[in-house]
């Protein structure tokens, strides 16, 4: 039989339709592919018997012919969902021990539809990262190497797990999160499709929070049209969720392929940055070239206040973070360590169970809604928000239909690289991203070619709200353009 | 009957001249509903500790707050019955601050913008005389839960059943001038929550509690520095805790000494106000809009759905029954207190509508039943007689089918063997009709005229002493004789 863990999500389905192999050959395929890959350190906890049981559920439902949309697919779940009866980490010490009595929204959905659970992915520490270095449980180490070098890299971050064991081929397909561009980033660091739907697409219900006005739930996958099997799962009002949109669910799939004649296209001259890498400034290029051939009008635009994003981002989602990790007080669950009194518990539980990056934040957070503070950091960062979200409005308003852009200002980085010294250096590599969070936009990220060393570089598009159809289908059209690149070698095993 | 704002008729008289107390308050009223302001888990007091709580409630990792519209239903209903402006768009904010009962380490409440903006209560400090409160603003916020301390030497408990109950904070102006005003202000505000049924007003079960705002003042100057007494529960309390915090207040004035701004408890067992926290131990709440919850957004219809079915307050009640029934203003306030008395009141006027003294029925319902009532420790709607029956005997001694004092009787029976029967049942079975019969009463005159001669020369002599004769006269006829009959009969045969 033929690697069952090398074809994409689509391919698996309908092999599994024709019963070309059956929902427990492909599990038992990527359990072994785990078995084999844990150097990479992508997943926190296996769950291979609850993987097995599944499977074999998905082969009873296949054999009546009751397949569901994912049915017998395996997925990685990033351990920021919770799962009933599986330890929910969040990749933090705090919750090192967490087993949630109930389901994230996403995830039920996920089951309803006949996926199937190999465990929980890495992540950094509450999702708050860009390079997966700041797990409780390690880094994650990236599939990708430099050509002809063998130094560790970084998959990027935060869902770090999910990227690496989408592109070491442990997965199909896999949930993430993005807050400033945690699906994006690292699926651009691995050469995996990563989409942050519109803010309210999909259900934050279940889904340990870190700054809630930017949390987004969104797959990362090997291919736009697995990325949007996936998405068509995963999004859905949820009654639970005050913030989720009652719209209904397109059927992303048929976007796939869609012409993109006539669509315009837009190009922000705010991304073009004082040094930026030449190969980056050289693929944006490209990927205008190719949705110009396709059809597509191009069309300059400027999104004037895109320089205060990363600013203001870094006020509004650690205010956010601050407060939303109040709850982890090591009084109802997760870690306690004791203390004198309660104030001496609260302050040794907390100092031990957040690691240096999360406590930065909280102090950030706690620092800019203080008395006195507050309008000059919150206040002004809501309304530096605000003038974001009307440049793209205005943008949009004018015709333009998507925006393309770097992903990321560059290629993966080795494990220890940045940000020790200077957090700022690692904050820089949301720099394409954080803008979609703030205006609550859809956003797409898709290979586009590598690095001179031979690393994935991705393009970034960026939809109306809403309008994730379109983003799939422009996607579609770069991923058939760029260069094919082989997924990477399994050196790890 | 004016309504004012409060005059300085209140001074306290200090060793260095006249004082004037300012007081504000803000009222905590738990929201009467099924569930909690932000999850589906009951509300229900004195429920198993812990027996109540959501995953929401509990702030499990991933959980979010959903608003509970009948609690939003609530407030709105609350604030159109303070007369006060309902904002169509208000937005709900994170107090941030750690304390083993809140779990989410915030509370959900309402900061810059409340749903219910500026109000009025009128409040009635004797039957004649009321003045108005300003309403500032209510707002909607999350209760939290309960730390118990006595269960473990070591260890404190919490239950976390109160944990996201709603609760309305009701905040005042600084409009009361004296202890009376400020309990007359919450008796009031808790007659109108139960009126309109958005708040029981339990106040031992902890569903109304206070925070009384104390300041003195020179009268005409500015105002003082304030302290703040929190959680006060009961409305004498709130009455002790304002004295006893104005008398402190002013001992440190006249000592040459100056207020600090803090929070206080009272200790009704010494009698006195305690530091809690001083303004600079006071807590940095950080508040800012909570990203889980969008603006809460009214439309228009919502409103005036519910400004439809808002029932008559007691403001409205007491005119109406002055005007209608004739009742004092003191009588329509003591009826309109509690809108089961009131229902009850108007139950007994209006059963077989006809010209029924509805003077009397008050008079009947606040005196001897009432009374009873109290006995039990009952309110009189709770008790077994029915408004018919009050009807029933009104109309009895107002067609002097029986006189008042048979009446009193015939309530005793009511009370005792008889408390289903109709009073005119009772009437019959026990022949207690009176006796207007000029023959018979004619002939027991007589006859007590007859057996004591001596008696009759002296009341003519001295006519004060038709009395005796008309006691003589209702004994030998039972209580039955119409005491005006008998009156007229011994003056005519006394010649007096």
């Amino acid at each position: 039989m033929t690697d069952l863990t090398g074809q994409t999500l689509a391919a698996a389905r309908d092999g599994l339709r024709t019963k070309a192999f059956s929902a427990a050959e492909l599990t038992e395929a990527h359990l072994s592919a785990i078995a084999g890959a844990r150097g990479l350190n992508a997943f926190i906890t296996e769950t291979p018997d609850r993987a097995r049981a599944m499977a074999k559920a998905s082969d009873e439902r296949l054999a009546r012919g009751e397949a569901g949309a994912l049915e017998g697919i395996p997925l990685g779940i990033k351990d920021l969902y919770c799962t009933e009866g599986v330890r929910t980490t969040a990749g933090s010490h705090i919750l090192g021990n967490f087993v949630p009595p109930y389901e994230s929204t996403i995830t039920k959905q996920l089951w309803r539809d006949g996926a199937v659970m190999l465990g929980k992915l890495n992540l950094d520490e509450f999702a708050m990262g860009s390079s997966n270095e700041t797990s409780h449980f390690g880094p994650v180490t990236s599939p990708w190497r430099k050509r002809g070098g063998n130094a560790s890299l970084v998959p990027g971050g935060s869902s770090g797990g999910s990227a690496a064991a989408v592109a070491a081929r442990l997965c199909l397909g896999a949930t993430a999160t993005d807050t400033g561009g945690s699906i994006r980033q690292p699926a651009a660091f691995t050469g995996t499709v990563g989409i942050k739907p519109t803010y309210g697409r999909c259900s934050r219900f279940g889904v340990v929070a870190f700054a809630s006005s930017l949390d987004q739930a969104g797959p990362i996958a090997r291919t736009v049209r697995d990325a949007a099997i996936l998405m068509r799962s995963m999004a859905g009002y949820d009654p639970n969720d005050s913030t989720s949109a009652n719209l209904p669910v397109p059927d992303y799939e048929a976007s796939v392929g869609r012409s993109v004649a006539g669509k315009v296209i837009g190009i922000p001259k705010e991304y073009r940055l004082d040094g930026m890498p030449a190969e980056i400034e050289a693929l944006w290029q490209q990927g205008i070239a190719w949705l110009k051939e396709a059809g597509a009008e191009i069309r300059d635009i400027s999104l004037p206040h895109t320089k205060y994003a990363l600013p203001a981002y870094y006020i509004v989602a650690p205010a956010e973070a601050s407060s939303n990790l109040a709850r982890y007080d090591g009084v109802r669950y997760g870690l306690r360590v004791p203390g004198k009194d309660i104030a001496d518990l609260y302050g040794k539980t907390r100092a031990e169970g957040f690691g240096k990056e999360v406590r930065r934040r909280v102090m950030i957070g706690t620092y800019v809604l203080s008395a006195g503070y507050y309008d000059a950091f919150y206040v002004k960062a809501q309304k530096i928000r605000t003038l974001i979200k009307r440049d793209f409005e205005t943008v949009y308003a004018e015709g333009v239909d998507a925006i393309l852009t770097p992903a990321t200002p560059s290629a993966a980085f080795a494990i220890g690289e940045k940000g020790s010294g200077n957090p700022v250096e690692m904050y820089l590599n949301d720099i394409f991203t954080v803008t979609v969070n703030m205006a609550g936009l859809p956003g797409i990220a898709v290979p586009a070619g590598t690095s001179t060393e031979g690393l994935p570089l991705g393009l970034q598009l960026i939809g109306r709200p809403f309008d994730e159809d379109t983003l799939f289908s422009l996607g579609e059209v770069m991923e058939q353009a760029a260069p094919k690149v082989a997924l990477p070698e399994r050196w790890w095993s | 009957m004016t309504a004012t704002a409060s005059t300085s008729s209140n001074l306290i008289h200090g060793a260095t001249g006249d004082w004037e107390i300012v007081i504000g308050m803000e009222i905590h009223a738990q929201v009467t509903s099924k569930s909690k302001l932000f999850s589906g888990a009951a509300t229900a007091f004195g429920a198993e500790p812990n027996s109540q709580v959501s995953l929401v409630d509990a702030a499990m990792p991933g959980m979010l707050p959903v608003i509970n519209e009948a609690c939003v239903a609530q407030a709105v209903r609350t604030g159109l019955g303070l007369k006060a402006q309902i904002n169509e768009r208000s937005v709900f904010d994170r107090k941030n601050y750690f304390y083993p009962d809140l779990p989410q380490g915030y509370q959900i409440s309402q900061y810059k913008h409340p749903i219910v903006g500026a109000g009025e209560v009128v409040v009635d400090l004797t039957p004649s005389e009321s003045f108005t409160v300003g309403i500032e603003r209510l707002h909607l916020e999350q209760d939290a839960g309960k730390s118990i301390h006595d269960q473990s030497p070591t260890m404190s408990f919490v239950d976390l059943n109160r944990s996201g109950v709603a609760l309305m904070e009701i905040v005042s102006k600084p409009d009361m001038r004296s202890a009376d005003e400020a309990k007359a202000y919450v008796t009031k505000l808790r007659t109108i929550l139960r009126y309109l049924g958005t708040c029981d007003g339990d106040m031992e079960k902890g569903s109304l509690r206070a925070d009384v705002n104390v300041s003195v003042r020179r009268p005409g100057e500015p105002l003082g520095t304030r302290c703040e007494i929190k959680n006060v529960n009961s409305i004498r309390f709130i009455g002790q805790a304002v004295d006893t915090e104005a008398r402190r207040q002013i001992g440190i004035l006249e000592d040459g000494g100056q207020i600090d701004q803090e929070t206080r408890l009272f200790d009704p067992g010494k009698g006195e106000t305690r530091s809690m926290r001083s303004k600079e131990e006071a807590h940095d709440y950080r508040y800012f809009p909570d990203p889980d919850l969008l603006p809460l957004e009214l439309k228009p219809d919502f409103i005036t759905d519910i400004a439809a079915s808002l029932p008559e307050l007691p403001d409205a009640k007491k005119a109406r029954f002055i005007a209608d029934y004739g009742l004092s203003p003191y009588d329509a306030s003591v009826l309109v207190a509690e809108r089961d008395l009131a229902d009850y009141y108007e139950a007994a006027v209006k059963v077989h509508p006809g010209n029924r003294d509805a003077k009397l029925v008050a008079n009947w319902i606040t005196g001897d039943i009432a009374a009873y009532a109290n006995t039990q420790g009952l309110s009189v709607h709770e008790t077994h007689i029915r408004p018919e029956q009050v009807a029933d005997l009104v109309d009895l001694i107002s067609d002097k089918t029986i006189s008042g004092k048979i009446a009193k009787d015939i309530v005793l029976l009511l009370i005792g063997d008889e408390k289903t029967s109709l009073p005119r049942e009772i009437v019959e079975k026990h022949g207690l009709k009176q006796v207007t019969d000029t023959g018979a009463i004619e002939a027991a005159v007589d006859a007590i005229m007859a057996a004591n001669p001596e008696k009759v020369a002296q009341a003519r002599a001295k006519p004060t002493m038709l009395g005796w004769f008309v006691g003589q006269v209702m004994k030998s006829t039972g209580g039955k004789a119409n005491p005006q009959a008998v009156n007229d009969l011994l003056k005519a045969k006394l010649g007096v």
